[in-house]
């Protein structure tokens, strides 16, 4: 089997202007999304309670609402989770009542509705721990980004390590985007997937950054624009089989992982998909750009290169 | 061409028998058990007490499949839960208060597979169930506390000493002394400088009144916060110990935060009870002032009063004062009475405490004290015993109208009661059993499916070479799980998750070579070459992708917390993993299958498709 019978290098780079211009547009959608809907925090951001409860036959949440109603509680909300006899409850943070006693109130009138009802789980975020859940996952954020431009400038060269972050946090920014256009809840699982997606988009920047250097040394007369598409093409088989094999995994989790990883193998999925063109289309024409060249990444011999001496001509 | 040098493939085969022995422990089921350990350190656990669970498990008609005595204590296997929980009531009556008897789990893996340290994965509350709680120790209440006790101190210390003074308050987290002249309250600095070195003295004038002004120096403060947080663990650890939890943990995390987990928990409720309890013990004077009694039976409680309930139910007036907090008692255990062989509590007090009750019980005879037990501004009557006699030495006795389980009680309260500071819970998660088994199950399906998916569309892409890669992704499943075991690194769902995750993102390094190979075919290398040189130039990429994956890796073990630092764990680990299956591995197996031939005309490798031969 061999799906890509590409016969020429494809000319990814006179489209460039496009590709940034397609990007630049999801990317203010997202930031739109973000700033007028908000991300839709989940009790481990934001503070709160989440009661998780099964019955042995399908859950009235009518009910469920009703019994929670009669104790004031404040904003809560009911609803299934994962099959019909489960159901989960979020209630808001509230002053003055403890996370132990409030779970067992709660149980107690469930209880007393309904005797079947058995409590799955209760997750119960203070105020406090909220805050600082949300500040250690910026404070990640930031590290695995400086982290990254770091390795790369060492590894190659600053405008690979800028390019690359760029694109890579252009698809963090669309998957959050996502989260706030469909108002999806952000946990903690789906800020470990974006990171880990952040880690992972950067691989494939890499790859396509390696063909790049390996092209400027090999291809010497080709103009910088040819040794990114070569570079581009010979690597897209490689990108769309290793993201479809990743991306089986993802979805195998999302299938059968159940609803607790759901939002987690989301997360993942849209990052992978962004991630192949982010890496492909984005990074490739903001390394070109930013006026990478052959020197840069090639290291003249002093003592009889061809390739040295050739740039100091005009 | 493309031999492999034969200490390559012996490590690699080391690498496999290692990974096979120590991911063997997992496939073993688990049984249920029953452990019998011990928190205290008088007490030992050896062949003898082993030998008592097995005689008394007998005496009951209890069946047991085997006993085992290791570092933890004695455990015991059972044939089913029914069974489990008769045998914890059979230990419990024998063993007493002395002993931890807990409900338990316990691999069946063979006892020389646990010899070499082969252990089975430890699995997170998430899959097992269990009650996770983060606290927070009340910093402040600690210092008011403090406080509070200099003011105490310093007042009984005046009044030896015979320094005048008109009067002494706590003012926010200062102790303040007024004087009617400068005189006494330079006696008085000189008397409590010297008693209490920790204390930071002042002299304010305001207005014809002399003040000295006693803080805590910020060394002090800073002790006594650490020792608050200290004290706080041991008691959690004695509750703890109280609700019979195999495996418990207790720890400090950060600088006033108390992380307590208790995997396998089935009764969540009373545990919460137990561990939230943020009580703290006090002594207080009962009012039982004629006139006080007549005011509060007519509705109103007298100034200084509050109007309690006995735990007979009959009401009691106790004076706001607190003459005694709980911090000052170090042990309390339930007894009998030596004369009237009554169940009673035996309470020890330490020395400043023993000074303090002293003076009371000497100024207090034939009147009645009450012990309280106070919950978020709410104070409960344990029990109010009337003083006989003057108590020296520290060591009381607390008997009469009280039955050996309400002693029980009293002793276990007054024991676990007093925290150094109030204790609020922060985070809480809580998973049942049935949910932990439903995720492991989950958890395990995502992965098998994809696997399943990945390896056919591997195998059916890139035939041989699909199939070798395939077997070192199984390689890196096999050796990432040995690892986890083996570092007994807590394993969540996300934990899964990230297992699954790296074996798709793993297979990267396989594609990578696949398709250099491939590309080095097209050009016309010659089979041996290109495997060469596939292998050489994926392994820089490789390499590459495979740091920046492990930066976000580290990061999220840096910053995340909980399940998510088992999702880190995983993902960090499969990394190291991975690279060495795809790399070593898959290069050894390929060695193997062809590097053996001297002219080698194909490689099985699928389908190569030349643009060359299109074109013409």
């Amino acid at each position: 089997m061999e799906f890509f019978r590409i016969k020429h290098d494809i000319p990814f780079m006179k489209h460039a202007l496009v590709f940034n211009v397609i990007s630049l547009l999801t990317f203010l959608l997202a930031v739109f999304f973000l700033a007028t809907r908000g991300l839709n925090l989940g009790v481990d951001f934001r503070g709160g309670t989440v009661i998780e409860i099964s019955y042995t036959h399908a859950a009235d949440l009518s009910r469920v609402r009703a019994a929670i109603d009669k104790m004031n509680l404040g904003e809560f909300a009911v609803q299934t989770f994962g099959s019909a006899t489960s159901a989960l409850i979020r209630l808001p943070l509230k002053e003055g009542v403890s996370t132990a006693q409030l779970s067992e109130r709660v149980m107690a009138a469930l209880r007393a509705d309904d005797p079947g009802v058995t409590q799955q789980r209760v997750e119960f975020v203070g105020p406090q721990v909220g805050k600082e859940l949300y500040e250690n996952g910026a404070l990640a954020l930031l590290l695995v980004s400086f982290g990254i431009v770091a390795y790369l400038a060492f590894r190659f060269e600053w405008r690979f390590a800028v390019s690359a972050i760029i694109a890579n946090l252009h698809d963090v920014i669309i998957i959050l985007g996502f989260f706030a256009l469909f108002q999806w809840e952000f946990s903690l699982p789906v800020l470990a997937a974006v990171l880990a997606v952040l880690g992972y988009s950067v691989n494939e920047s890499v790859v396509i950054a390696d063909r790049i250097r390996e092209n400027f040394r090999k291809m010497r007369k080709a103009s910088v624009p040819q040794v990114i598409n070569s570079a581009i093409t010979s690597t897209l088989s490689r990108t769309i089989i290793t993201h479809g094999c990743t991306l089986m995994m993802v979805l195998s989790i999302f299938f059968f992982g159940g609803e607790t990883l759901h939002h987690f193998a989301l997360a993942l999925a849209i990052g992978i998909c962004f991630g192949i063109y982010s890496s492909a289309l984005v990074m490739a024409s903001l390394v070109m750009w930013l006026g990478v060249s052959r020197e840069d990444l090639v290291k003249p011999d002093k003592k009889s290169g061809p390739a040295g001496a050739e740039k100091i001509l005009p | 061409m493309n031999r492999y040098p034969a200490w390559k493939y012996i490590l690699i085969a080391v690498a496999l028998v290692v990974g096979i022995f120590y991911t063997l422990p997992n496939f073993f089921p688990e049984v249920p058990a029953v452990q019998v350990s011990t928190s205290k350190a008088s007490v030992k656990i050896d062949a003898g007490t082993l030998q008592t669970v097995e005689d008394a498990l007998k005496a009951a008609n209890v069946s047991f499949s085997g006993a085992l005595l290791d570092s933890t204590g004695v455990k015991v296997r059972l044939p089913d839960p029914d069974t489990q929980l008769k045998a914890r009531d059979v230990l419990q009556q024998k063993f007493g208060d002395n002993y931890i008897v807990a409900l338990n789990l316990l691999s069946t893996s063979p006892r020389w597979l646990a010899s070499i340290g082969a252990l089975p994965m430890y699995l997170g509350l998430d899959l097992r169930g269990g009650v996770h709680f983060l606290l927070q120790v009340d910093m402040k209440a600690a210092l008011d506390k403090a406080a509070d006790r200099y003011l105490t101190d310093i007042r009984s210390l005046l009044r030896d000493k015979k320094v005048l003074y008109s009067g002494i308050a706590r003012e926010g987290q200062n102790v303040a002394v007024r004087f009617r002249d400068s005189g006494e309250r330079n006696k008085a600095y000189n008397e409590i400088s010297g008693a209490f070195p920790d204390l930071q003295l002042n002299n304010v004038d305001a207005g014809g009144d002399f003040k000295l002004i006693g803080g805590l120096k910020p060394e002090a403060q800073k002790r006594i916060q650490e020792g608050a947080v200290q004290q706080n663990i041991t008691i959690l650890r004695n509750r703890v110990n109280e609700l019979g939890v195999a495996e418990p943990i207790v720890q400090q995390q950060g600088a006033d935060r108390v992380v307590v987990q208790l995997p396998g928990v089935q009764d969540t409720t009373r545990a919460k009870d137990i561990i939230g309890r943020t009580a703290s013990l006090e002594i207080r004077m009962v009012d039982d002032d004629p006139t006080a009694q007549q005011m509060a039976a007519a509705g109103q409680v007298p100034l200084g009063d509050d109007k309690l309930t006995e735990p007979s139910g009959t009401p009691i007036l106790v004076k706001r004062q607190v003459v005694l907090t709980g911090d000052r008692i170090s042990d309390a255990q339930p007894g009998f009475d030596g004369r009237t062989n009554e169940p009673a509590v035996h309470v020890n007090l330490d020395s400043a405490g023993a000074r303090i009750f002293k003076e009371l019980t000497r100024e207090n005879v034939n009147k009645r004290m009450a012990i309280l037990l106070v919950e978020k501004g709410k104070a409960e009557v344990i029990t109010a015993p009337v003083i006989r006699e003057e108590i020296g030495g520290g060591r009381v006795q607390i008997s009469g109208r009280m039955n050996t389980r309400e002693a029980n009680d009293i002793a276990l309260l007054m024991r676990a009661g007093a925290l150094a500071a109030p204790m609020e819970i922060v985070e809480e998660r809580t998973v049942g059993p049935s949910l932990g088994k439903d995720n492991i199950e989950k958890g395990f399906d995502s992965v098998l499916y994809g696997f399943a998916a990945l390896a056919i569309f591997i195998c059916a892409y890139y035939m041989l070479m699909g199939i070798i890669s395939t077997i070192s992704l199984a390689v890196n499943l096999l050796l990432l799980i040995a690892i986890l075991s083996m570092l007994q690194a807590t394993l969540t769902l996300p934990g899964i998750a990230a297992v699954a995750l790296t074996l798709g993102m793993a297979i990267d390094a396989n594609v990578l070579i696949n398709e250099r190979i491939r590309e080095e075919l097209r050009w016309g290398d010659t089979p041996h070459a290109a495997i060469q040189a596939g292998y050489e130039r994926a392994w820089n990429t490789i390499l590459d992708s495979n740091v920046t994956t492990l930066i976000a890796g580290l990061a999220l073990l840096i910053f995340g917390s909980g399940p998510v630092r088992g999702f880190a764990v995983v993902h960090c680990l499969g990394i190291m993993t991975s690279m060495f299956s795809a790399v070593f591995v898959s290069r050894g197996l390929v060695a193997l299958v062809y590097g053996g031939r001297k002219k080698l005309e194909k490689i099985s490798i699928g389908q190569i498709w030349k643009p060359a031969a299109g074109a013409a």
